[in-house]
């Protein structure tokens, strides 16, 4: 029996905008395993932001339970759900968020300043191959070399699950394979836990499973029996 | 450092021109404050100290003659701890080296050589020798004026004989810290001094042996002032009492007390404006960080960083423009401080350094100062500690323009798009826009008020010089003399022209209410000194009856025609019912002005005159001096041409510096308040300005909606600005009146226009400023980035 990260007991999520409700998620059931890299992949609106949101500890499910290991997260307030994200939870968006004001270096250091064990900076730099660019500021950066800024930033602080929303989205098919590759390298070698959404239904190939989403449901889950590696992926 | 730190660091640096227009604001509060609350403090402590140490009196009287026996009863008068009785005289003092006529206030030493009330303190030599008739201590500023030094001589009329006197030493006394002479306007230590003599020899020299006519009274802490003063009238009112009054009509303390309110005052009403100023642009521009920093604050918030982190994130930037801000306020405070000490110490004889601003100062401005930054930014620190962290991930949903009653009026109107687009966004904001506007009316305010001071002193000076008195000089009798004796002044050299006037201490009643004022008499027809009505209605008293200052009428609640009392006090002290045959509008003095002829039959005597005013031939002034240094009945002279010279200078310097800052605030405001309008109007609408430069709108039709908005604004401040103005303008006007003076209120179109003026001008200047930046404006890059 594999190791359970990630459990969810038929989460719903509903927006509502005054005039209509918004079902976003209708009841997810779901697990995650140590170690695994799962790719989300699902049309636009069906739910895959809101749900990693949910598990990130970004959110608030409406209804539903969600355990991280032996922790519920539904049962915590918002002062819980921050030290979760503090101490176990790693994020890569598709717009990279780097503060513009601080170097490469200093991004990563936004988070190991409030991390319990974390790697020095230059050392999470390091694994995605950004040594030599550490103190440029994001806006004398490529948007690949941007996002591997902040995956460098997600992963310093050590944390059991790396959760990425569309991290290629905004890349060419080149620098968007060396974002996966750093992805995958830290998946292998640190065995963190990765789940990436993606539109690119070739990213799926890489994944240990895919979980594909429709209308706020799962509607199936594949598992790959072999993972390619980035570098065969384009797109 | 902290990542965090650093970030915070380089925010202020990136923001340095909108920290520091703001934290210039806020300096002139910190300043101000700091200069008001501290010269305020120090005032109030050493002058506290002062008194204690050198025990100054609680109650003062003064009468022509009082038998030495009458001193016990004082004594026994419930509440009186001490009583001292003196003997004091105006004499005309002949220095070496002056031309000028001198006057002197003469004060007896008790026999023993000590005073126990008012001590005097020796600044240099030693105190006369009780049982010499030549000796004298002077007050340190008049022997400095003189260039007097212990061992010197100088001549004193002494009742007619004209003495030798030698100078023992100098002192400061807690009577005289504002040390000015009769019928003067300012203090001139070179034309009016302070004596002090053996109580024998001033006995002698004025036939007051067994007898006083000064008394100077300490009270218990319980006992009740208005009660002792009262029983002191009683007392004195048999023996020519002139009226007993405690420290706050003392001539010297009555003017610190105007000064200690008016920096008390000062401190409450201009920096509680800088600092809600600066508390709202701090608000405007962290308002706008934040909305431009959400997705980095959900970063913040997604790694890890509390709210509370956050919110104190954003707070510090508050506080660093707080800390700029207070940095350049203490220094400016510090030395402002030092230039109102150098004016005090012109003006204010206090023997000890008193100068020194106190921490509290320092330390309340500047708490202050953070204080009112952290509560600007709170709302929107509170905000950004709210901003769920998923929804920080999501750009902003574009600001929700309503089409709204103003649309339709704008389409119907046919207005350009340009135009469409300020106003929209005037109504959008419409806290912003009003607070905007309030600030720059505020700006406006501020110079509409300082040039009403400035309006309003040339209007005084005006009538008071020009018009109610033209005199060059005023010889003052004590006692008073027969007007025959005009005759007499008229013959002396150089006198072209000589018109008597009497003043007689009086108290005036009408019902419960009533006031010590001295009636004012003169011969209908006078041409130098006039009783001027307003601005320029030149009347006289009529032949019965007594004319009324407004302020007085007002005080005693009478209207013409009414009946007052008038009890005539330094003689037989008898009242008689007088009708107000009319009131007059008057800005010095309280004024109550009878026929000289009608009072002096009220006093059962030949008319009497206190002073003569003349004209007079300037080339023949020093044979004049001369002769009137040995001129017997004479108790002072006052040059006026020379006084009003004086007067005239320090004023008009006083307004040139007051007017010179009040400019530099409004500029700071309005600089703070469009620059930061603008450079917020700029971030956000540097997309939509960058699409219409590349849809093909010009450089100038652009910056014509960047700047309109602040320009439309500013010009929508004025009207606001002016009402406000007029409204501090009246509210000083009110606040400044007292027994001593008026200011009346004048507005001037000038005032208004050149208040207008300066804050559009400034206004334009710092939008154009923004619009420079507005030019440079890199069109690709503001379009890719992502808002
Ligand atoms: N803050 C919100 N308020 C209202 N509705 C929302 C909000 N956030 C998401 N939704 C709605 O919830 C549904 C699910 O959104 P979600 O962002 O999870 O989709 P997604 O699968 O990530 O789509 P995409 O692939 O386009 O990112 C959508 O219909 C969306 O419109
Ligand atoms: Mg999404």
């Amino acid at each position: 029996m594999p190791d359970i990260v990630f459990r969810t007991e038929g989460v719903t999520k509903v927006y509502d905008t005054g005039e209509l409700k918004v079902h976003a998620l209708a009841g997810v059931d779901l697990e995650l395993f140590a170690g695994e890299l799962a790719v989300l992949l699902g049309p636009s609106g069906s739910g895959k932001s809101t749900l990693l949101n949910i598990l990130g500890g970004l959110d608030h499910a409406t209804d539903g339970r969600v355990w991280f290991r032996d922790l519920e997260l539904t049962k915590l307030g918002d002062r819980g759900l921050t030290q979760y994200r503090r101490d176990h939870v790693g994020f890569v968006f598709q717009f990279y968020n780097l503060v513009p004001s601080l170097t490469a270096r200093e991004n990563v250091q936004l988070v190991t300043d409030v991390a319990v064990n974390p790697m020095r900076p230059e050392e999470a730099l390091e694994q995605v191959g950004l040594t030599a660019r550490m103190d440029h500021f994001p806006a004398e950066l490529s948007g690949g070399e941007q996002q591997r800024v902040a995956i460098a930033r997600a992963i310093a602080k050590r944390p059991e699950v790396l959760l990425c929303d569309e991290p290629t989205g905004a890349l060419d098919s080149k620098t968007g394979v060396q974002v996966l590759e750093a992805l995958k390298d830290i998946n292998e070698r640190l065995g963190t836990t990765t789940a990436v959404i993606t539109h690119n239904a070739s990213i799926r190939k890489m994944a240990h499973r895919v979980i594909y989403f429709q209308d706020g449901r799962i509607a199936r889950v594949d598992v790959n029996e072999h993972q390619i590696s980035p570098s065969e992926i384009s797109w | 450092m902290r990542a965090l730190d650093k970030k915070l660091l380089r925010d202020f640096r990136r923001l340095w021109a909108q920290a520091l227009a703001i934290a210039l604001v806020l300096a002139c509060g910190v300043a101000i404050l700091l200069t008001t609350y501290g010269m305020y403090g120090a005032l109030e402590d050493t002058r506290t100290a002062y008194y204690e140490r050198n025990r100054f009196a609680d109650v003062f009287g003064d009468a022509n003659r009082v038998p030495r026996g009458v001193l016990q009863d004082i004594t026994a008068i419930d509440g009186v701890r001490t009583a001292e009785a003196r003997v004091v005289k105006h004499v005309i003092l002949d220095v070496p080296g002056r031309i000028e006529t001198v006057t002197g206030r003469i004060l007896s030493l008790p026999e023993n050589g000590v005073a126990q009330l008012n001590l005097p303190l020796m600044r240099q030599g030693r105190l006369p020798d009780p049982t010499r008739a030549d000796e004298v201590v002077v007050n340190a500023p008049f022997a400095k004026a003189n260039n007097l030094q212990p061992g010197d001589q100088f001549f004193a009329n002494l009742n007619g004989q004209k003495r030798e006197l030698t100078l023992t030493g100098t002192a400061l006394s807690p009577e005289f810290i504002y040390t000015i002479g009769p019928g003067a306007l300012l203090p001139d230590n070179k034309t009016f001094g302070i004596l002090w003599m053996p109580e024998r020899a001033v006995s002698a020299a004025f036939d007051m042996e067994g007898a006083f006519n000064n008394v100077t009274l300490k009270l218990d802490p319980s006992a009740i002032e208005a009660e002792v003063i009262d029983r002191l009238d009683d007392l004195l009112d048999p023996y020519g009492g002139l009226g007993a009054y405690g420290r706050d009509i003392q001539v010297s303390n009555s003017f610190i007390d105007a000064e200690i309110a008016e920096q008390r005052n000062g401190s409450m009403i201009l920096p509680p404006i800088f600092y809600g100023i600066s508390a709202f642009l701090v608000s405007m521009v962290i308002g706008r960080i934040i909305a431009l920093e959400r997705s980095e604050i959900g970063l913040l918030k997604a790694v890890g960083y509390s709210d509370v982190e956050i919110c104190i994130h954003y707070l510090m930037l508050a506080c660093l423009i707080a800390v700029l801000g207070t940095l350049l306020g203490w220094g400016v405070g510090t030395w402002l401080s030092r230039a109102v000490a150098r004016i005090y110490a012109r003006f204010f004889d206090f023997p000890y350094l008193v100068y020194r601003v106190s921490y509290d100062a320092y330390a309340i401005s500047g708490i202050l100062a953070v204080l009112s930054a952290a509560l600007g930014a709170a709302k929107s620190a509170l905000s950004a500690a709210r901003i769920a962290p998923a929804v920080a991930m999501a750009p902003p949903a574009p600001p929700r323009f309503k089409r709204t009653l103003l649309d339709r009026v704008m389409t119907v109107l046919r207005l350009s798009q340009p135009v469409m687009m300020i106003l929209r966004s005037i109504v959008r904001w419409p806290v912003r826009s009003a607070l905007t506007t309030l600030g720059l009316s505020l700006a406006a305010a501020v110079l509409v008020a300082s040039s009403f001071f400035s309006d309003a002193l040339d209007v005084l000076m005006q009538t008071t010089f020009d018009q109610a008195n033209r005199q060059d000089a005023t010889l003052m009798f004590s006692p008073d003399v027969r007007e025959t004796a005009l005759t007499a002044v008229a013959n002396l050299p150089g006198v072209l022209k000589a018109e008597g006037q009497q003043f007689h201490a009086a108290v005036l009643r009408h019902g419960h209410l009533e006031k010590d004022t001295p009636i004012e008499a003169r011969r209908p027809g006078t041409d130098l000194s006039r009783i001027v009505n307003g601005r320029g209605r030149i009347v006289d008293a009529p032949a019965d009856g007594i004319l009324l200052s407004e302020r007085l009428a007002t005080h005693l609640e009478v209207q013409p025609g009414d009946v007052i009392q008038i009890e005539l006090k330094g003689g037989r002290n008898e009242t008689h019912d007088v009708i107000v045959s009319g009131i007059v509008t008057q800005y010095f003095g309280l004024g109550a002005y009878m026929d000289l002829e009608s009072l002096n039959r009220l006093l059962r005597q030949a008319p009497q005159i206190t002073t003569a005013n003349l004209l007079v031939d300037t080339n023949q002034l020093p044979d004049l001096h001369r002769v009137l240094k040995d001129t017997p009945e004479l108790s002072g002279l006052v040059m006026l041409n020379e006084m009003r010279r004086s007067f005239q200078d320090t004023i008009r310097q006083n307004i040139t510096i007051m007017t010179s800052i009040y400019v530099v605030i409004a500029v700071l405001i309005t600089f703070g308040v469009a620059y930061n309008g603008a450079r917020i109007q700029l971030s956000e609408r540097a997309r939509e300005l960058a699409s219409l430069r590349i849809l093909g709108f010009t450089r100038a039709e652009v910056s014509f909606i960047l700047m309109g908005e602040t320009m439309l604004l500013a010009v929508l401040a004025q009207p606001l600005g002016w009402l406000l103005g007029a409204g501090i303008a009246s509210a000083l006007s009110k606040g400044s009146t007292s027994d001593l003076y008026a200011i009346p209120l004048v507005l001037e179109p000038s005032g208004f226009a050149r208040a207008s003026l300066i804050v559009l001008g400034a206004a334009l200047l710092s939008s154009l400023i923004v619009r420079r930046r507005l030019d440079r404006l890199d069109l690709i890059q503001v379009m890719k980035t992502r808002e």
